[in-house]
C-alpha cells in the first residue's frame, strides 16, 4: 500500500514539524531579550512578584528543564493563564477559534469558487476584455493593503450604502444558536434558525470577502496560467481532433490538469488567510483568535499570543498535509515521491 | 574610431540587451510598475524638502484647522492635530523605503548563504536546513512577527526585526532550488573535474546564476514588506501614532472614520499603489530576465 505508506511518512514529517513549532515559538518566549518572568507577570508587577513568578513558572531552572516543562505542559493542553483576564488561553481559544475558522472556511471557498471559474475562463477566452479584468485582479488583489480596503468597504456598504452591518457577527438583540461547532452560521444552518443564519450572514459578507481578495487574485492569475498552458499541450489537442466535446476538454481534462498548481496555491493560500484575520478581524470587531493575538500582543500578554501562535501553526500544517494526500489523488504521479 | 570598435566586440551583448530592454519597455504592466517604483522613490529622496508643510511631519499642531476635506491649500486635507495629510503621507515614504530595504536585505542575507549551502552541498546539510525552513513557513509570516514583537515589545525597530526573522525562509527555497539545478549542470561539473575548488564554482557559476530570481523576489518582496510592516502599525505593534507612517497614520485615522475618510483613504492609497508597483516592476523583471517563465 503505497498510499499508505506515504499517508504514514506525511504524518511523521508532521511530528518533526510541531516539534520545530514548539522549539520556535519556546525559543521565542524564554530566549527574547525581555524577561519572560516580568512579561508573565504584568506590567504592574513588583520586583517580588516577578521573582515569585519567576519561581512559579520554573525560569529559575536551566533551559533544557524548563523546554520539557513547556512540552509537558504543551501535551496537556496547558497553555498558561491570559493576565488581562485570568482565563485559560486554551479555553479562550477554544472561544475563539471557531468565529476565526467560519471566516477563514467562507473566504476560502469564496476564492475557490470564483477564482478557479473566473481563471478558467479568462484562460478560454484569452485577451477578452474578461481576460483583461481578470489581469487587473490578479494584480491588484495582492497589492491590497486588507485593512485598508476592509474600512473601504466599512464606507461603501455599511455607512454610505446601508446595505451591510458594520462590524461584529450578529447584533446585540440577537442570540447566538447554541453551540454545536461554534461557528455561529453552521450551527444556526443545523439548528434550523433561519432568521439568525441570514443575519450572521450579512454579517460575514464584508470580513470575508475582504479576507479573500488576494487569495481569489492569486487563484484566479495561477489557475488562468495553468489553463492557458495546459489547452496548448499535445493531449488535449489530440482529444479534440478525436471530437471530445469542448466542454469535456476544458472542464475536465484540462481543468482536472491545471488544478495541481492551483491546489498549492489554495495550500498556500489558507496559511495566507488565517495571518490575515489579525488585520480583517481588528477593523471588523469579529471576535476570533486574530483579535485575541492583537489585543493581548498589545497589552503585552504573553501567553495567549503564544496561544494564537501555536493554534495557527497547528491548524497551517495540518492543511498542509490534507492538500499534499488531495495532491496524491489528483496526480498518481506525486504518490510515491 | 573606438565608436567603430565597441560595436563590434560587443555586438553580440548589446543585441541581447536591446532585446531584453525591448520585452521590459513592449509591456505596458512592466512599465507602469517602473513608474510606480520611481515615484515612489523619488518621493522617498526628494519629498520631504518639497512638501507644503514640512513642520506637520513634526508633530505640529494646528488645531484651528482640524479635519479639513481636501482643498487647494491641503490638497490631501487635514488630520485631527490639523496638519497636512498630503505633507505627512509623502514624509512616510522614507520610513516604507527603509522598512522595505532593512527587511528584503536581511532576509536575503540570512536566506541566501543557507539557500547555496542547502543546495549546493546536498546531503544532511541540505536535509537539516531545509527541514528547519519549513518549519518557519508553517507558520504564517504575520503571526509569527506578531508573536515576536509581543516579546520584544512594540515599535517600528522591533516590527523591523520580527518581519526579517519571518521573512527569510523564501529566500532559502528559491536559491535552494536554484543551486540545486545548477549543481548538476554539464559545466559545473566539468569545472570540477577540472580541479575548481568550491568557492570558485560558488563565485564563477551558481552565485552569478541566482542573481535573476533574486533580483525578481526582493523587487516583489520590497512591496509585501511594506504592507506587512503597515499592517504591524495598523494593529498597534508597529510604527507609533505620531511618527508619520503609513500604516500607524490609518489605525488614528479609524477612529475618525465614517465622516472623516480621507485621513485613512491617502495613506492607504499610497501602500496600495507602492506595493503595486514593486509587484509589477518584479513581474516585469521576471519576464525580462527569465522568458521562458513568461506568462501569456
Amino acid at each position: 500500500m503505497a498510499t499508505l505508506r506515504t499517508i504514514l511518512r506525511r504524518l511523521a514529517l508532521l511530528g518533526v514539524m510541531l516539534g520545530g513549532l514548539v522549539l520556535i515559538t519556546f525559543t521565542v518566549s524564554n530566549v527574547a531579550p525581555s524577561d519572560p518572568a516580568a512579561l508573565a507577570a504584568g506590567p504592574d508587577a513588583t520586583r517580588a512578584m516577578i521573582e515569585t513568578v519567576r519561581h512559579e513558572y520554573g525560569l529559575d531552572q536551566s533551559l533544557p528543564m524548563q523546554l520539557a516543562r513547556y512540552v509537558a505542559d504543551l501535551l496537556r493542553l496547558r497553555l498558561g493563564r491570559s493576565i488581562q483576564t485570568g482565563n485559560q488561553v486554551a479555553d479562550d481559544l477554544a472561544r475563539f477559534f471557531p468565529a476565526t475558522m467560519e471566516l477563514v472556511l467562507l473566504s476560502m471557498l469564496f476564492s475557490v469558487l470564483a477564482g478557479v471559474p473566473m481563471g478558467l475562463w479568462a484562460a478560454v477566452r484569452r485577451n477578452s476584455w474578461f481576460d483583461h479584468a481578470m489581469r487587473a485582479l490578479a494584480v491588484s488583489g495582492v497589492a491590497l493593503p486588507a485593512f485598508w480596503a476592509a474600512l473601504l468597504l466599512q464606507l461603501v456598504f455599511a455607512v454610505w450604502l446601508g446595505w451591510l452591518p458594520t462590524s461584529g457577527q450578529l447584533s446585540v438583540a440577537t442570540a447566538p444558536p447554541d453551540p454545536i461547532t461554534g461557528m455561529i452560521l453552521l450551527d444556526a444552518l443545523l439548528r434550523g434558525q433561519w432568521a439568525v443564519f441570514a443575519e450572521a450572514a450579512r454579517y460575514a459578507v464584508l470580513p470575508a470577502f475582504v479576507l479573500a481578495l488576494p487569495s481569489l487574485a492569486a487563484i484566479v492569475r495561477v489557475n488562468r496560467a495553468e489553463m492557458i498552458e495546459v489547452l496548448a499541450a499535445d493531449y488535449v489537442t489530440a482529444a479534440r481532433a478525436h471530437g471530445v466535446a469542448p466542454r469535456r476538454v476544458i472542464g475536465w481534462l484540462a481543468l482536472r490538469n491545471a488544478m495541481l498548481p492551483t491546489l498549492a496555491m489554495i495550500g498556500l493560500r489558507f496559511g495566507w488567510t488565517l495571518g490575515s484575520t489579525v488585520l480583517v478581524e481588528t477593523v471588523f470587531d469579529w471576535p476570533g483568535i486574530g483579535l485575541y493575538a492583537v489585543n493581548s500582543a498589545i497589552a503585552s500578554d504573553f501567553k495567549p499570543v503564544m496561544g494564537v501562535t501555536l493554534a495557527v501553526g497547528v491548524t497551517f500544517m495540518l492543511t498542509n498535509l490534507l492538500i499534499d494526500l488531495a495532491y496524491g489523488w489528483l496526480d498518481p504521479r506525486t504518490r510515491s515521491a | 574610431m573606438s565608436a567603430i570598435a565597441i560595436p563590434n566586440r560587443h555586438a553580440a551583448l548589446l543585441r541581447r540587451l536591446r532585446f531584453v530592454v525591448w520585452t521590459f519597455t513592449a509591456s505596458a504592466s512592466a512599465m507602469a510598475g517602473l513608474a510606480l517604483v520611481a515615484a515612489f522613490l523619488l518621493l522617498a529622496a526628494f519629498g520631504p524638502a518639497l512638501v507644503p508643510y514640512p513642520d506637520d511631519a513634526r508633530g505640529a499642531m494646528h488645531l484651528a484647522q482640524r479635519l479639513l476635506p481636501p482643498s487647494g491649500a491641503h490638497w490631501f486635507g487635514t488630520d485631527e492635530m490639523g496638519c497636512d495629510i498630503l505633507t505627512r503621507v509623502v514624509v512616510g515614504t522614507r520610513t516604507s523605503l527603509w522598512v522595505g530595504l532593512t527587511i528584503t536585505g536581511i532576509a536575503a542575507a540570512i536566506g541566501v548563504p543557507l539557500g547555496v549551502a542547502a543546495g549546493y552541498l546536498g546531503g544532511r546539510a541540505r536535509a537539516t536546513i531545509m527541514r528547519i525552513t519549513d518549519v518557519f513557513l508553517a507558520v504564517p509570516g504575520l503571526v509569527l512577527a506578531l508573536a515576536i514583537v509581543a516579546a520584544l515589545g512594540p515599535g517600528i525597530l522591533h516590527g523591523v526585526v520580527a518581519l526579517s526573522l519571518v521573512w527569510w525562509p523564501g529566500y532559502v527555497r528559491l536559491i535552494e532550488a536554484k543551486a540545486l539545478t545548477l549543481r548538476h549542470e554539464p559545466y559545473v561539473e566539468a569545472a570540477r573535474t577540472m580541479g575548481a575548488g568550491h568557492a570558485w564554482v560558488l563565485a564563477r557559476h551558481i552565485l552569478p546564476n541566482c542573481i535573476s530570481p533574486l533580483v525578481v523576489k526582493a523587487s516583489m518582496d520590497m512591496g509585501l514588506a511594506i504592507l506587512a510592516a503597515a499592517s504591524l502599525g495598523f494593529v498597534g505593534l508597529g510604527a507609533r501614532p505620531p511618527a508619520p507612517e503609513w500604516g500607524a497614520m490609518i489605525a488614528v485615522a479609524r477612529g475618525y472614520m465614517p465622516d472623516w475618510w480621507w485621513y485613512s483613504f491617502f495613506p492607504g492609497l499610497f501602500i496600495f499603489l507602492t506595493v503595486l508597483g514593486f509587484n509589477l516592476l518584479g513581474d516585469g523583471l521576471r519576464d525580462m530576465l527569465d522568458p521562458r517563465s513568461a506568462r501569456g
